[in-house]
């Protein structure tokens, strides 16, 4: 090609393509972030549409709605989709769309690898959710799928499972491998490691976590497939295997997955107290060593979901010890944005009172993760329901309130429309109330000895159970109320400008609003 | 593609199938954990030494308890439930089994110890647990544990529980049998 015909080319070749092959072939970084979001929002509502339906059997004590099998299913698939379709697609989508305008990048540095890693995903879900409809049912052996009850007891569906399993860690480090090579050498000059954004940083961190653990809960799941088709005995005792191998090796997995799922949300949330106190981040540095730190700290602490296994004392008082190291380094993060809100001058626009809220609600599901981490205690609490008002405390206010932070605090740079900041406020009111309505109820009847992941209950839990439902279902329908404000600053409302909010720093803000299909072609100057 | 972004790409690459690797690397790893550590309740044949026996002896109980693994048929039970022992003895056992089907099969036993820091003084001269249990239709059998707790069982610990789980392995093969027995030994 001539230079003169190049020329006349780079200047033309701005706008997408039309049509559905815009999205099926794109390699452009802010569209596959967008497919990823929403393809997140879609399982949100999925996920949260049965955890409906077990808020709705468990509103009152005795079998009302669903067969107690079919409520298994529902508590195995709302966890597994919550996590691989929910949370970790949206913070996917969210580094697609800001890592490279953050470094000052044109785009990821692995454009048709991203593509890929995007459009499995959708035929892992299909296939996940369709073995609801097959003979058996849908896997019923809770998300953590712990042998013998997912090999020897698990429904026919549930090489169905394994095999969306491995589609999704196939997405997993596709994406963050993607995200590594982006951040490590795409950076504009003058973005150093401990100049870049925190979001950029905690995704860095989460995405060598992703990498290191993917592939072993891959290895996890293709044991359980040899276990039930080809002889093997992993983790069959009668064939000299062992079950509880089985959870050392999920844990080994699942607890960086944790951290996984709420890295970013501590990268997303330094950013917005930072721009809506008005002042520089408070402790830039221990922010970034706090987050290595924890990522660390999440390989040695796996065992503090076994306590009861049978561990030896030794073990247990070890990963007592190290898990409760952790609160030193999150800690340092939770006083840091305290201290970085201190004599700010703040506002409190939706995104700011999502992540203030993220602050306090994290906080107190840290708390209860401390006092699980107590062996002694842990022996009590253990499969309780007290565990699942822990967990949801860290994920539902903790990860879903930043990524619902995020939306509202970049979408005027994703379209160019400032959303509806009363009805964002109202969304946040109602979501804010609905979360503690329903799960702070949790943690008194987890204490009387509720257990988890059952259909029925004793009549003692049946008041705080029907307080739950009551906040669930004001939860849930809130979050149509979030959808339905999307689609209307994605149609239009007031025009953002280019900064977007007043204390707002950062490459992405020095760009046009709507953010322009190709971003830093040329490298922007960084001082 | 930039030089250095192909290298980054390139040691990710090798990392994930390492990683997985590392994944089945942990199944032995565990059962190398175990042996090394003596937890996990696990038994392991100790060598017979006359230093084990004493006369300054404590008398602490053990407790018996037999499981049937799911689809195991026989009837497996202690003949006695309990035990007064003397630590630094030897002492004699026995269970009761019977192949209640009208078909021959092979059970084999496999022992766990609680509390676990008890696992490692309790040693075992002769255990039915050592071999595979042939039995005909309708057969029974007294099958015989000869033990001793060493005088150096932690001195908070009165109570030792040996379970014993037997499973059918009839139908296994013998590469499976003799996992198996290592796991069992």
């Amino acid at each position: 090609m001539s230079a003169v015909i190049e020329n006349h080319h780079d200047d033309h070749h701005h706008g997408p393509a039309k049509g559905i092959t815009r999205w099926l072939y794109t390699t452009n970084h802010k569209d596959i972030g967008t497919l990823y979001l929403w393809f997140s929002f879609a399982m949100f509502l999925i996920g949260g549409a049965m955890a409906m339906v077990i808020r709705a059997e468990l509103f009152q004590p005795g079998m009302q709605i669903v067969e107690p099998e079919f409520y298994n299913q529902m508590i195995t698939l709302h966890g597994l989709i919550m996590i691989f379709g929910g949370v970790m697609p949206a913070f996917v989508g969210l580094a697609n769309w800001l890592v490279p305008m953050m470094i000052g990048a044109p785009d990821m540095a692995l454009p048709r690898m991203n593509n890929l890693s995007f459009w499995i995903l959708p035929f892992a879900f299909f296939i996940l959710l369709s073995s609801l409809f097959m003979e058996g049912g849908a896997p019923n052996f809770g998300w953590t799928f712990y042998a013998p009850l997912s090999t020897t007891y698990a429904p026919p569906s549930v090489t169905f499972f394994i095999f969306s399993v491995h589609i999704m860690g196939a997405s997993s480090i596709m994406g963050s491998i993607n995200v590594v090579v982006t951040i490590m050498n795409m950076r504009a000059p003058g973005v150093d490691l401990m100049k870049m954004p925190l979001f950029v940083w905690s995704w860095l961190i989460t995405a060598y976590l992703l990498i290191a653990v993917m592939p072993v809960l891959a290895g996890a799941v293709t044991m359980m497939l040899m276990d039930i088709h080809f002889g093997t005995s992993f983790f069959n005792a009668a064939g000299g295997g062992d079950p509880v191998l089985f959870q050392h090796i999920f844990w080994f997995f699942g607890h960086p997955e944790v951290y996984i799922m709420i890295l970013p949300a501590f990268g997303i949330v330094s950013h917005i107290i930072e721009t809506f106190s008005r002042k520089q981040l408070f402790g830039y540095s221990s922010m970034v060593w706090a987050m290595l730190s924890i990522a660390i700290l999440s390989f040695v602490v796996w065992a503090h979901h076994m306590f009861t296994v049978g561990l030896p004392l030794a073990a247990e008082i070890f990963f007592m010890w190290a898990t409760m190291l952790i609160a030193v380094p999150t800690g340092v993060k939770v006083f840091n944005w305290v201290a970085t809100m201190f004599r700010g001058s703040l506002t409190f626009e939706t995104p700011m009172l999502f992540a203030i809220s993220f602050v306090v609600l994290f906080t107190i599901g840290g708390l209860s993760g401390l006092m699980l981490a107590i062996v002694p205690a842990d022996f009590q609490y253990h499969d309780t329901y007290f565990v699942v008002a822990h967990f949801h405390y860290v994920l539902v206010p903790g990860a879903i309130f930043s990524i619902m932070a995020a939306v509202y605090y970049w979408i005027p740079k994703w379209c160019g429309n400032m959303y509806d900041e009363r009805l964002g406020k109202l969304h946040f009111w109602l979501s804010f109330i609905g979360v503690n309505v329903t799960f702070f109820p949790q943690h008194f009847i987890g204490l009387a000895g509720m257990p988890r992941r059952y259909p029925d209950y004793s009549l003692i839990f049946a008041d705080w159970n029907m307080v739950s439902s009551v906040g669930a279902f004001l939860f849930g329908f809130s979050q149509l109320l979030f959808l339905f404000i999307v689609i209307k600053t994605v149609m239009g409302g007031k025009k953002a400008t280019d900064q977007v909010w007043e204390g707002a720093k950062g490459l992405e803000w020095t760009v046009a609003s709507p953010a322009p299909y190709h971003t830093f072609s040329t490298p922007p100057k960084v001082d | 593609m930039k030089k250095g972004a192909k290298k980054t790409l390139i040691k990710l690459v090798v990392a994930v199938p390492l990683m997985f690797a590392f994944g089945f690397a942990l199944v032995p790893l565990y059962d190398v954990f175990c042996e090394v550590t003596g937890i996990n309740g696990k038994v392991f044949q100790s060598e017979y030494s006359e230093d084990l026996i004493t006369d300054d002896g404590r008398t602490i109980a053990i407790q018996f308890i037999s499981t049937n693994n799911e689809n195991m048929p026989w009837t497996f039970k202690p003949s006695e439930q309990v035990m007064k022992i003397e630590t630094g003895k030897y002492h004699g056992a026995t269970f009761y089994v019977k192949n209640t089907t009208n078909r021959k099969m092979t059970a084999q036993a496999v022992p766990s110890v609680a509390p676990s820091n008890a696992a490692a003084h309790l040693k075992k001269l002769e255990c039915f647990c050592f071999e595979q249990q042939e039995l005909m239709p309708g057969e029974e059998a007294l099958l015989p544990v000869k033990l001793l707790v060493s005088n150096e069982l932690p001195s908070n610990i009165k109570n030792i529980i040996l379970s014993y789980t037997i499973f059918d392995i009839t139908d296994y093969n013998d590469e499976v049998l003799a996992h198996h027995q290592m796991a069992a030994e």
